[in-house]
């Protein structure tokens, strides 16, 4: 019973809100920002992995002595409504620092507040390069792996067959087009010889699916980078996939393999596609990452999505950077964040580097594959970043003077 | 060729549900004259309910009937919101409903996500229907070709029963007349109902039909209510053929569109609605609205006054509260106070058009929008001083108001909202796709304001001074001459012309006065947040300013001031717990019913029945 269980869980929460003011001092408080209404289905279990992650490090006894609190708040999507909320965390609800966001826009927003505030912000899922590069600042963090790092995988992945003619597919905003530019150019400078025959712009979450993929069929690509995620991925698989769109032909598809967008799918999920994702269900027994998908399974009763993960380490992360810290103050925080290492997250140890302030968590990719009815990732590797980031003087020169 | 016509019929099949539920919104709309924005949400519900029903019953029988099944509970449930939530109402003010529907969406919004939990649900196949034909070697989804079989059907069943049965009779009776039909003694109430249970049920079958080809989220409320507008503006408010020829239209010129200029996928329907309006004011098959023909209903509206001495002097006392107010509160507090003057300024501008003016601005949003993009564009490429970029925020709202406003001016009632709407559509898309100018959803960030301002009291003096300011200059203008002869324009044109003002010349000078206003909202909001994202040009946020104009009360001074106020208190409040959308969308259908004049409106009844004094006194 679902609707039972999220009323039991919504008392349990409204009546844990209110003791908790009573014990203000008692706990480090961190302010967490997200749009836990607009976008459901990938703010829960992003918001379960942080209170995993929380369960975990009180148990062990909290950091510099203290419980570690998440305050989280819903910002309806909005970035100026984010702001506001941003406001009222730092200076009326004694938050410590602040996180979250999953739309790359928000997260942009409050990291110029952040920087003209002087508050801590850590970035936890917006994919936008421009976060941590074009409009980086010292008091901005980030922890996943920014567009730029896993189309450039997925580039290096294409270029290695003789495919000449790519279509690609993007919903038509700036993540969209990100994605696409950083696969365009990372494909033409390993194999210059490659064109681009179709560009194609379904707005986001409105793709007329049928028309795009005749699009694309009259441009006969050789491959086909697919950016669409959600339910425009759904339509886009359904309609290809009657229409013979994908037949022959090798499609590269980014974040196609996240079990938040593939599980959806169910039986009908691609076959054969080299996608960037996340491979919760083949984790060696014994790595920290099963260690972490058990947890996560035992203590939720749900299979983990990447946000899952990224919501542990999230928490993980504040808690490492306090402990390392030994104060909550702002510059503290920020000075402890600068290249710290935490050594025993589910990928194993994770670094935020300082020239860019942005974290060393990589990528899985594989092919996708059908078994048992699901879609799954094959002949999968979890990649790491580096070599697919900018040189250093390249990232020096993109980020504004510190 | 056969490339051409498989593009064809892909748009055929995609209009297929579009119309059936365009088709229930043009109903609605003729019969009760009711702007449903919950129809999105029907279709919504349509589509789970759909799913739902397909999993228990089995098989092709299974599928159909479930299909069957759905638009009969979504009629059930559309039944049941229109005797309880928009029966007491229907003798509010024109539009006032719009604010009602706009509860239900919130409510079932959250409802759904209680009921079917966050993750996106694919829709069954049809069986026997998955795969494809080939039609002239070109592969076309067997699914499709249903589609476009049935879509005929449907709209001879919806001819067939409005032309041909006694209830399709009173039904256009109601369209053309609704007083007259009441007076011949039908039952208005129940007709009203059904004809809501049809629509809605037309939205339930459009969101089941759809499920082979796509499924259910939640999402998809908001995602298809901008086409279904679209398409029931286009053909012609209240036309059921004009809503089949329009999505047919819509769908086929996606579809190229998509092919030959896959950038345009944002804008396409706005801009083929926005040209339809210009050449045909009411539509491709829409009928001419008479002025005052629905008549105003209601008591006969008293003109408004500047307000008593009394009055007078709680304004000055909210006043010098609001000034002295950094003496006692927190940051925070002055924060929250900052957008709520920033949003009461935004709202009294729409206000000063919709109350004054009657000019009902769905697009109100551009000028709002648009005057935070102008300075944010000036500081952000030029390095302008904020206080030179911030003059240019009013400045360039106020032209561009005068831009659409030489458009829309033209029009009137529901087709002038919708001209509106189109074009700040329009002006979003410039934003969110010029990405080399606006920097697209990126956003214009780091717009912070000068030193000597940057500090969150000095901000907040500079905010109400000019917050404040404008309001206070908004409310001379409506007792100005020209805020008189813009009152005459809007109770009667005919007689305002008789006396010689050029009524359509006010309205255009009042539509720039308003959007300049905006503006300036727009240019405190941004130097107060220090960015500016395309969201601030958003269809939801004119709508935000429509509804608190609303809820405040549209005939009265205060009303946009006061449900600015009271919305982003309550919101503020509401947003803390788990499930605020219900209990938000609960609040305003509660205040809608129990107080059908607006906050300002009802209380001003009520002051004046306790204080026994009739309207002449006051």
């Amino acid at each position: 019973m679902n609707f039972l269980r999220r009323t039991v869980l919504a008392t349990a929460a409204a009546m844990a809100l209110a003791p908790a003011a009573g014990f203000a001092q008692e706990t480090i408080k961190v302010g967490e920002i997200n749009h836990y209404k607009r976008m459901a289905a990938f703010a829960e279990p992003y918001k379960m992995g942080i209170e995993l992650a929380l369960s975990e490090i009180n148990e062990d006894g909290g950091v510099l002595g203290k419980d570690l609190e998440f305050i989280f708040r819903d910002d309806q999507g909005d970035p100026a409504e984010a702001v506001k909320i941003a406001e009222e965390l730092m200076t009326r609800d004694g938050a410590v620092m602040l996180t979250g966001t999953i739309l790359s826009h928000v997260g942009l927003a409050l990291s110029s507040f952040a920087a003209e505030k002087g508050y801590l912000y850590l970035a936890a899922e917006p994919l936008a390069d421009s976060l941590v590069w074009k409009s980086g600042n010292p008091y901005t963090f980030r922890l996943r792996a920014s567009t730029w790092v896993q189309a450039a995988m997925l580039a290096e992945e294409a270029a290695k067959t003789d495919a000449i003619k790519y279509a690609t597919i993007a919903p038509n905003y700036a993540y969209g087009q990100d994605a696409v530019e950083a696969f365009k150019e990372n494909l033409k400078r390993l194999k210059p010889e490659v064109e681009f025959v179709a560009e194609q712009w379904p707005a986001l979450f409105k793709i007329d699916a049928g028309a795009e993929v005749q699009a694309i069929e009259r441009a006969k690509p050789d491959a086909i980078y697919n950016v669409t995620f959600g339910t425009d991925l759904a339509k886009l698989v359904r309609e290809g996939g009657d229409r013979g769109l994908f037949d022959g032909r090798n499609v590269y598809g980014l974040l196609t393999g996240e079990p938040e967008y593939l599980e959806p799918l169910g039986d009908e999920a691609p076959e054969g596609w080299f996608v960037t994702g996340f491979p919760w269900y083949a984790l060696e027994d014994g790595t920290p990452g099963k260690t972490f998908v058990d947890a996560y399974t035992e203590a939720t009763g749900e299979t983990p999505k990447i946000g899952s993960l990224v919501g542990y380490m999230t928490a993980q992360s504040i808690a490492a950077a306090i402990e390392a810290a030994g104060a909550t103050d702002t510059e503290a925080l920020v000075a402890a964040f600068e290249g710290l290492t935490i050594e025993d997250t589910p990928i194993g140890a994770l670094t935020y580097r300082e020239i860019d302030n942005q974290s060393t968590l990589g990528a899985w990719v594989g092919t996708t594959a059908l078994e048992d009815g699901k879609g799954v990732m094959v002949d999968w590797e979890y990649k790491d970043p580096a070599p697919y980031m900018p040189s250093d003087e390249e990232i020096t020169a993109m980020r504004p003077a510190e | 060729m056969a490339f051409f016509l498989a593009q064809f019929l892909t748009g055929l099949a995609n209009a297929a549900a579009l119309f059936l539920v365009a088709s229930g919104l043009s109903l609605i709309f003729g019969v009760t004259r009711i702007v449903n924005f919950a129809h999105g949400s029907f279709y919504m519900l349509g589509a789970f309910i759909g799913i739902y029903l397909m999993e228990i019953l089995p098989g092709a029988v299974g599928f159909w009937g479930a299909i069957l099944l759905t638009g009969i509970a979504v009629g059930l449930i559309g039944a049941i919101v229109e005797m309880v939530v928009l029966r007491p109402i229907y003798r509010a003010p024109e539009l006032f409903q719009l604010v009602a529907t706009f509860g239900v969406i919130l409510v079932i919004q959250d409802l759904a996500l209680m009921i079917w939990g966050a993750e996106d649900r694919l829709g069954p196949r049809a069986p026997g229907l998955r795969g494809v034909w080939r039609i002239f070697g070109e592969p076309v989804p067997k699914y499709d070709i249903i589609l476009i079989a049935i879509t005929p059907f449907i709209l001879f069943a919806l001819w067939y029963l409005i032309t041909k049965t006694r209830l399709g009779v009173l039904v256009r009776a109601a369209t053309q007349d609704r007083e007259m039909v009441g007076a011949l003694g039908v039952n208005q109430a129940w007709l009203f109902t059904g004809v809501f249970a049809l629509g809605s049920a037309l939205a339930g079958w459009g969101g089941a039909l759809q499920l082979p080809k796509g499924g259910a989220d939640l999402l998809m409320d908001f995602n298809i209510i901008g086409a279904v507008f679209v398409v029931v503006v286009i053909g012609g408010m209240g036309s059921l053929p004009g809503a089949f020829i329009a999505s047919v239209l819509i769908s086929v010129l996606n579809v190229f569109g998509v092919t030959y200029l896959p950038q345009s996928t944002l804008v396409l329907m706005f801009v083929v609605m926005a040209v339809v309006l210009i050449i045909r004011p009411y539509g491709l098959l829409g009928r001419e609205e008479v002025a005052g023909e629905h008549g105003q209903v209601g008591a006969p509206e008293t003109p408004i006054r500047p307000y008593g001495p009394v009055g007078q002097a709680l304004v000055a006392a909210l006043l010098l509260g609001l000034a002295l107010l950094p003496l006692f509160v927190d940051q925070f507090m002055l924060i929250l106070t900052i957008d709520m003057v920033i949003f009461a300024l935004f709202a009294a501008s729409l206000h000063f058009i919709l109350g004054s003016g009657g000019l009902v601005s769905f697009g109100h949003a551009a000028f709002f929008g648009g005057g935070a993009y102008a300075a944010a564009l000036l500081v952000f490429h030029t390095d302008t001083p904020m206080e030179l970029a911030f003059l240019f925020a009013p400045l360039a709202a106020g032209l561009l108001a005068l831009g659409i406003g030489w458009f829309c001016i033209r029009l009137t009632g529901v087709y002038f909202a919708m001209l509106t709407l189109a074009f700040s559509q329009l002006v979003w898309s410039l934003a969110f796709q010029w990405r080399a100018v606006t920097r697209g959803d990126d956003g214009l960030v780091n717009i912070w304001p000068s030193d000597w301002l940057s500090g969150t009291e000095t901000y907040y003096y500079f905010a109400l001074i000019l917050g404040v300011g404008g309001i206070l200059f908004l409310r001379h203008v409506i007792h100005s001459p020209f805020g008189y002869a813009l009152r005459a324009g809007r109770d009667s044109a005919r007689q305002a012309e008789a006396t010689g003002i050029d009524v359509k010349r006010v309205q255009f000078a009042a539509f720039a006065l308003a959007g300049a206003m905006a503006g300036l909202a727009g240019g405190i909001f941004v130097f107060a947040k220090g960015s500016v994202f395309p969201t601030e040009l958003e269809i939801a946020k004119s709508f935000d300013a429509l509804i608190v104009v609303f809820l405040g009360g549209v005939k009265t001074l205060a009303g946009g001031v006061v449900g600015a106020g009271f919305m982003t208190v309550v919101e503020d409040w509401l947003t803390r717990l788990e499930y605020w959308r219900l209990l938000l969308g609960l609040v305003i259908i509660a205040v809608v019913i129990v107080m059908p004049e607006g906050i300002v409106g009802t209380l001003r009844t009520l002051w004046r029945r306790i204080r026994h004094t009739d309207e002449e006194t006051v």
